[in-house]
């Protein structure tokens, strides 16, 4: 493997080089088959190793992920706002590095990259914002023809999945996360395969935020191996199926349907890898949110 | 008559045998009278010999010529014969929606397409006679059902989604909704007028075409709605009704130029639809089986509960997908409910589906049957004890008396799987957190029932139940403006309410 790329100019130390990690449950185990395979930039310059998680490794993190749903949901909607917006306050410290990170992995210049992070950023304050306010929008009394307080709420679905875009490491990403997570959903999440590592980064905010352990794992690896697992994961109850490459669409969703995954896909006719992240209209949207949430309508009777 | 065996007394309550105690009659009275048959006159519907298609308009003969019979599951009498489509005939119906929705009803504005929509609710209220009877003659539901439920709640969703076709700007803030295009549409034979309105009333507000394909054991309330679609002039095309089996259905689902897909039946068709569509830019929406937890507690008033629970698992003969199937008590009260119960049943009245006393008509089909008698004799070897009042059964016809299991455990078949029948299985709990464990203890997730006199309990048992829908103190009530469906395995999407636009309208900014 060739030396790595400088993520920022050194003053002639020996840095330090990270390990890439997964994270599961809160913690950052490497894959228990000990495999990793070599992350590199478009250009073909190897960057690092990153974790070639197993079977097994995806199997825990949706074990974590359900274990930890029922007190992600628990909480109240404006905590669960103010718990990720602090991961966005934690993420613009972070800046610098994830503009360094974003740059190598996309192949971009650095005021295209300092764009991307910052809107991630943005993105990332949008969604928290929706915690404590999608119930009012999504949610309704209805005025049924009998003595009945009836009233509709959305609740999350519990473990969903998401195939990370490919090509957007980071903006992609959080806009794919995020949803799902600020209404009450535990997710486990197969990162892009070719561009990983802002992703890994997105992980160490989260493990320094007061997200629980649990909520969010995230798993890096070949598609062609994990994507089909979660697809398949009878305790998997939602998909988002975004970075799904075209070509094994069929055979996830057919596995999907095994236990009525809830699938959010993108149009046969939007090509992922020139979807444009950074246009707001496009990319926050409350059916983004909705399509993680489960409709309650309950009757309550209505006398003296 | 509790403890009285189906064989002991083969009889319905009859002058001079001992009144059941809630009659009120007092201990050891004789019944005073009976009940005389109360039939509702078959003459208000005429039923045809023979049906065609609905397609584009017009009633045509299936492109191979074929047919099938319709029967009445009371009398096990053929109704008439309908045609059988084919594939060629799908590719047909598929055509006139897709040209009537480009073409005309996409076109439309709201307001107009509104209109035709209250022309419709109007006209199902003005033929709702018609329509009760011939839904009962084909379903075997009671007469006072398909009268006083089927029919006035087919009429109310369309009369509901009528008023969204030109309002849909305030269902959607802040963006567009345009139509999807055309809707592929199967429902099942549990109430198959309701099911149909569930159906199209929705996806014509949005600006859809709809091919609907009615169940095979009951396709001519859908093949009356043609008619009834004739004489609202409805655009031809608009909506298209295609009868035949399962595989058409499934020819439907998978057709190139369908944009959008509602499924209402089993989990297991459910899934295989879903695989269908896979990879696939339609729209789908499911809804499937249920196992339902009735959850009473010890404070609940008790006589309510036994109507509410009797009305979740016994009306329309327990072929409800969101049936009160598994009864959970708190043990404190298990044996006066359950006492209390069998006292209940012993009054309910099986037979004829057109006598207006009629509570249980008939099972739908001779398969239906079947399914029911195989499952509860799983439920009699694996242990569970078996409880059935005495009454007669009509000598022909599909019925079943109405069942109860108690002492049922939780792996139980019974338990487990949906029986789409009159079988209440009944366990008990001791604390809520058991009840909630059991209740959600299982791949479904439709539909609950939570009986307490606690506004508080109500509130936060409901927001612990995996279930899209949460009755208390009441069951298996049904309301246009009420969304409808399931969490897990009983599928996604909602009918009903603001929320049942959602699956037939693809959002545009603004």
């Amino acid at each position: 493997m060739a030396p790595p790329r400088r993520l920022a100019p050194t003053d002639g130390r020996i840095d330090v080089r990270k390990t890439y990690k997964l994270y599961i449950g809160g913690v950052f185990p490497r894959s228990e088959s000990g495999r990793s395979y070599v992350v590199a930039t478009p250009d073909g310059t190897p960057i690092a190793n990153a974790p070639r998680a197993s079977r097994k490794d995806l199997r825990d993190a949706v074990r974590a992920a359900r274990k930890a749903a029922d007190g992600w949901a628990a909480k109240t909607a404006m905590n669960r706002g103010q718990v990720l917006y602090r991961v966005a306050e934690l993420m613009e410290g972070r800046r610098d590095q994830f503009v360094a990170e974003v740059a190598q992995a996309e192949g971009v210049r650095d005021p295209r990259a300092r764009e991307l992070v910052g809107r991630a950023i943005d993105r990332w304050v949008w969604y928290a914002g929706w915690a404590d306010k999608i119930a009012q929008v999504l949610g309704s009394s209805n005025p049924v023809a009998a003595p009945y307080f009836n009233f509709t709420i959305p609740e999350p679905t519990g473990v969903v999945g998401i195939v990370a875009p490919e090509t957007s490491s980071l903006l992609g990403l959080v806009s794919r996360l995020a949803p799902p997570l600020v209404v009450g959903n535990a997710v486990v999440v197969i990162a892009s395969e070719s561009r990983p590592l802002p992703a890994v980064t997105l992980t160490e905010v989260l493990a320094t935020s007061d997200v629980p352990g649990g909520v969010v794992n995230l798993v890096t690896g070949f598609r062609s191996e994990l994507v089909p697992v979660l697809a398949g994961h009878a305790d998997v109850d939602a998909l988002d199926t975004w970075g799904v490459p075209d070509a094994m669409r069929t055979e996830v969703e057919t596995l999907a349907a095994d236990n009525v995954k809830r699938l959010s896909r993108r149009s046969t006719r939007t090509a992922e890898a020139r979807f444009d992240w950074l246009d707001d209209r496009a990319t926050e949207r409350p059916e983004w949110i909705a399509a993680f949430l489960e409709m309650k309508t309950v009757w309550h009777p209505i006398g003296v | 008559m509790p403890g009285m065996t189906t064989e002991a007394k083969n009889a319905v309550a009859r002058t001079g045998d001992k009144a059941p105690a809630s009659w009120g009659l007092g201990d050891g009275q004789a019944i005073p009278w009976e009940y005389s048959p109360a039939p509702e006159s078959r003459d208000v519907v005429t039923i045809e010999d023979r049906y065609g298609l609905f397609i584009g308009g017009r009633e045509i003969e299936a492109s191979d010529g074929k047919t099938f019979v319709t029967v009445n599951p009371a009398t096990e009498e053929p109704l008439a014969q309908v045609a059988r489509a084919t594939p060629q005939d799908i590719d047909k119906a598929v055509r006139a929606a897709r040209r009537a929705q480009t073409r005309v009803w996409g076109r439309l504005p709201g307001k107009e397409r509104a209109k035709y929509l209250y022309r419709i609710a109007r006209i199902l209220q003005e033929r709702s006679r018609e329509f009760a009877v011939l839904e009962t003659m084909d379903s075997g539901k009671p007469i006072k059902e398909s009268r006083d439920v089927d029919i006035p709640l087919a009429a109310a969703h369309f009369w509901y989604y009528a008023g969204w076709a030109d309002k849909l700007e305030y269902a959607f803030p802040g963006r567009v909704a345009r139509p999807l295009g055309v809707a592929a549409q199967v429902i099942p034979w549990n109430f198959p007028l309701l099911m149909l309105s569930w159906k199209i009333a929705p996806a014509l507000a949005a600006g859809n075409t709809v091919v609907l394909k009615p169940a095979s054991t009951t396709p001519l309330s859908a093949l009356l709605f043609a008619d009834v679609c004739r004489q609202a002039e409805l655009p031809a095309g608009v909506v298209n009704i295609v009868p035949g089996p399962g595989e058409i259905g499934m020819h439907l689902v998978t057709h190139p130029d369908v944009d959008k897909v509602a499924f209402t039946g089993s989990t297991e068709i459910g899934k295989k639809i879903a695989k269908g569509v896979a990879g696939t830019d339609k729209g789908l929406t499911l809804e499937l089986g249920g196992k339902a937890a009735n959850i009473v507690f010890d404070d609940a008033p008790l006589d309510q509960a036994v109507e509410g629970i009797v009305n979740g698992i016994y009306f329309n003969q327990g072929e409800v997908c969101c049936a009160g199937s598994r009864l959970l008590v708190q043990e404190s009260i298990a044996g006066p409910l359950i006492d209390k119960l069998k006292d209940r049943l012993s009054t309910i009245r099986v037979g004829d589906p057109l006598d207006k006393n009629t509570d249980v008509g008939a099972i739908n089909s001779k398969a239906q049957l079947e399914k029911i008698t195989e499952l509860v004799e799983a439920g009699k070897s694996e242990g569970a004890e078996f409880y059935q009042p005495a009454c007669d059964l009509p000598e022909r016809g599909y019925f079943f008396r109405p069942t109860l299991f108690t002492n049922v455990a939780q792996s139980h078949r019974i338990a487990q799987e949906e029986i789409f029948g009159p079988v209440l299985s009944v366990l008990t709990f001791r604390t809520p957190e058991e009840a909630v464990e059991k209740a959600n203890n299982t791949p479904y997730g439709l539909s609950a029932g939570i009986w307490t006199d606690k506004g508080s309990r109500i509130l936060a048992m409901a927001k612990r139940m995996k279930a899209g829908v949460v009755w208390a103190n009441t069951f298996n009530r049904f309301d246009p403006t009420s969304p409808f469906g399931g969490y897990k395995e009983s599928g996604f999407g909602r009918e009903g309410g603001m929320h049942g636009l959602h699956a037939y309208v693809r959002l545009e900014d603004r």
